[in-house]
């Protein structure tokens, strides 16, 4: 269960060009859910996403994540309770480590790191496992430069890895979007497939109303950084983009990219 | 060359190696240019050469002037992490601190150290110094491999790859810059107080260009020997120390070449250069095409 509570920020606090990024948001996430996000440009999606993060801190308000108050806890700390897959594929990876280094980092988040080897072979066996059942041939290139990748596998990879160890919540920040239509496909159908088999909650901004209606058990949208729209269960399952496009016309959906994607 | 020459330019590149690691450490795994090493070089030189003076242990007093260098290279990490003052000025400003701090070390500019107890004096009637050198140079690569190939170690290079991804991972960057920095200047140090056990001497000037020798060492061995993995890059830096003592010696012994000692400078500049622009296999396709 992750709960905010009334979380403002403001970017350039305190100058002249103060722009609030969310203004009093309260949001209660139960275990399981997968929530999609959307919302025109400046709504605050990305920014309520690293505020759960801790990228971003907040001027106001509390963030509890399994009965832990973790508002003042840096980004690293909370990395033991949350994982996330960047929009960039090339942020979520290091290009000059090998696939099997970068997945032997990922596998250690939220764990003290010593000074024992990061890999031996029990970790390679089981890290192969994984890729080959994303038959993408990556079980066979563990020794390769992940800069070697295409986007699209660098971003299959990074969802790997955020799955790799236990998270109470998987954040998605637009992560098909600097992809191809059949690679976003693709990333898509892994990533429901893998929120499913490892039963994680997760917190998936899109771009793309389309994407944001089929995927998922309940629908955020913000604007103007407040949540004005929340439907989950059957008012989710039931929801159509001309549902929400004949309720918000004219008002938060001002922003073309919303219906394009 | 003469055989003296050409093993004198081996021990001083073994004695060199050291830094060049430690350059290798804040340059290449954490990608922070750092120009501490031009102070913890003579700082570890000043440190051993004062305390072996006053009767110490040389294996003790090697041991300080390292913990010394480890606090000179935690002094430029804080100021950057804590403070977000700019990596390279932070380190200027450490730098510039330890000229006034080694004088205050010594007491005055030098302290000669001949007829004084140094670490080789028991290992040196059975061995060659650049034997010994070798054996530690040795060992400080393969502990230096196996902590970067280590679950801290890879950390420590993902926080200079990526430190956004680094953080997401859990991984407490500061911490490791902190811990980077230290070990390098720590490595620093020790050449500087092996230096100056060898050579006989510690000199508050020692540690002009020190920096620029590391890189050197450093850029020309990724140069010749171009690796991905950690235990080939670590040897070719050591390897790159060798090739750049013996490039320097020969082109200051080479008569035909008039080169001279106060040359020194400007061939290690050139050889930089030289390392830098050769590997680019297109070179000559780029001038044509200008």
């Amino acid at each position: 269960m992750i709960s905010l509570a009334d979380i403002h920020v403001t970017f350039n606090l305190g100058t002249p060009l103060a722009k609030p990024a969310l203004r009093g948001v309260n949001l209660d996430i139960a275990a399981g859910e997968f929530i999609t996000v959307i919302g025109s440009n400046g709504a605050g999606k990305s920014t309520l996403l690293n505020v759960i993060s801790g990228d971003i801190g907040c001027d106001r308000g509390s963030i509890t994540i399994e009965n832990q108050t973790v508002t003042p806890w840096s980004t690293a700390r909370r990395a033991t309770l949350v994982s996330r897959v960047f929009q960039n594929p090339l942020a979520g990876s290091c290009a000059d480590l090998t696939i099997e280094e970068n997945l032997a980092l990922a596998f250690r988040r939220g764990q003290p790191r010593g000074l024992r080897p990061a890999l031996n072979n029990r970790l390679r066996h089981q890290f192969r496992a994984t890729l080959a059942s994303l038959e993408l041939g990556l079980e066979n290139r563990l020794s390769d430069r992940i800069g070697l990748l295409s986007g699209g596998q660098r971003q299959a990879l990074s969802l790997v890895m955020a799955t790799l160890a236990p998270a109470k919540i998987l954040l998605l920040d637009e992560h098909t979007a600097a992809l191809d239509p059949k690679t976003a496909h693709f990333i898509m159908g892994l990533t429901a497939q893998l929120v499913a088999e490892h039963h994680l909650t997760t917190l998936m901004v899109t771009h793309s109303m389309r994407q944001a209606v089929a995927v998922g058990n309940r629908l955020l949208m913000l604007h103007e950084g407040q949540i004005i729209f929340d439907a989950a269960g059957a008012d989710k399952t039931n929801l159509t983009i001309n549902d929400l496009l004949s309720r918000f016309a004219g008002d938060a959906l001002t922003d073309d990219s919303l219906l394009l994607g | 060359m003469s055989l003296v020459a050409f093993l004198g330019a081996i021990e001083t590149g073994l004695l060199y190696g050291f830094l060049s690691l430690g350059v290798y450490l804040s340059f290449r795994v954490l990608k922070f240019p750092d120009l501490t090493v031009d102070g913890s070089f003579p700082l570890g030189a000043a440190v051993v050469a004062t305390l072996i003076t006053k009767g110490v242990n040389p294996w003790l007093a090697t041991g300080v002037a390292m913990a010394a260098g480890a606090l000179a290279g935690l002094c430029t990490a804080f100021l950057s992490v804590r403070f977000n003052i700019l990596n390279l000025l932070a380190s200027i400003l450490t730098m510039i601190a330890l000229y006034s701090i080694n004088l205050r070390i010594m007491g005055r500019p030098n302290v000669p150290l001949l007829n004084q107890p140094t670490l080789f004096d028991g290992l040196e009637k059975l061995l060659p110094i650049w034997v010994i050198l070798l054996v530690g140079l040795g060992l400080t690569k393969l502990a230096m491999d196996f902590f970067l190939t280590s679950d801290v170690g890879l950390a420590m290079r993902a926080t200079g790859m990526n430190p956004v991804m680094a953080n997401a991972q859990g991984i407490y960057t500061n911490r490791l810059i902190l811990l980077g920095m230290a070990l390098s200047n720590a490595l620093a140090a020790l050449s500087g107080a092996l230096f100056a056990q060898v050579n006989g001497f510690a000199d508050v000037a020692l540690g002009v260009g020190t920096v620029v020798v590391g890189l050197a060492t450093v850029i020309l061995g990724e140069a010749m020997f171009p690796s991905r993995t950690v235990r080939w890059a670590t040897l070719a830096v050591i390897l790159g120390c060798l090739v750049y003592r013996l490039v320097i010696a020969f082109a200051l012994n080479a008569d035909f070449l008039g080169l001279r000692a106060q040359d020194l400078n400007l061939v290690t500049a050139v050889i930089v250069v030289l390392a830098l622009v050769l590997p680019q296999a297109n070179l000559l396709a780029k001038l044509k095409r200008n």
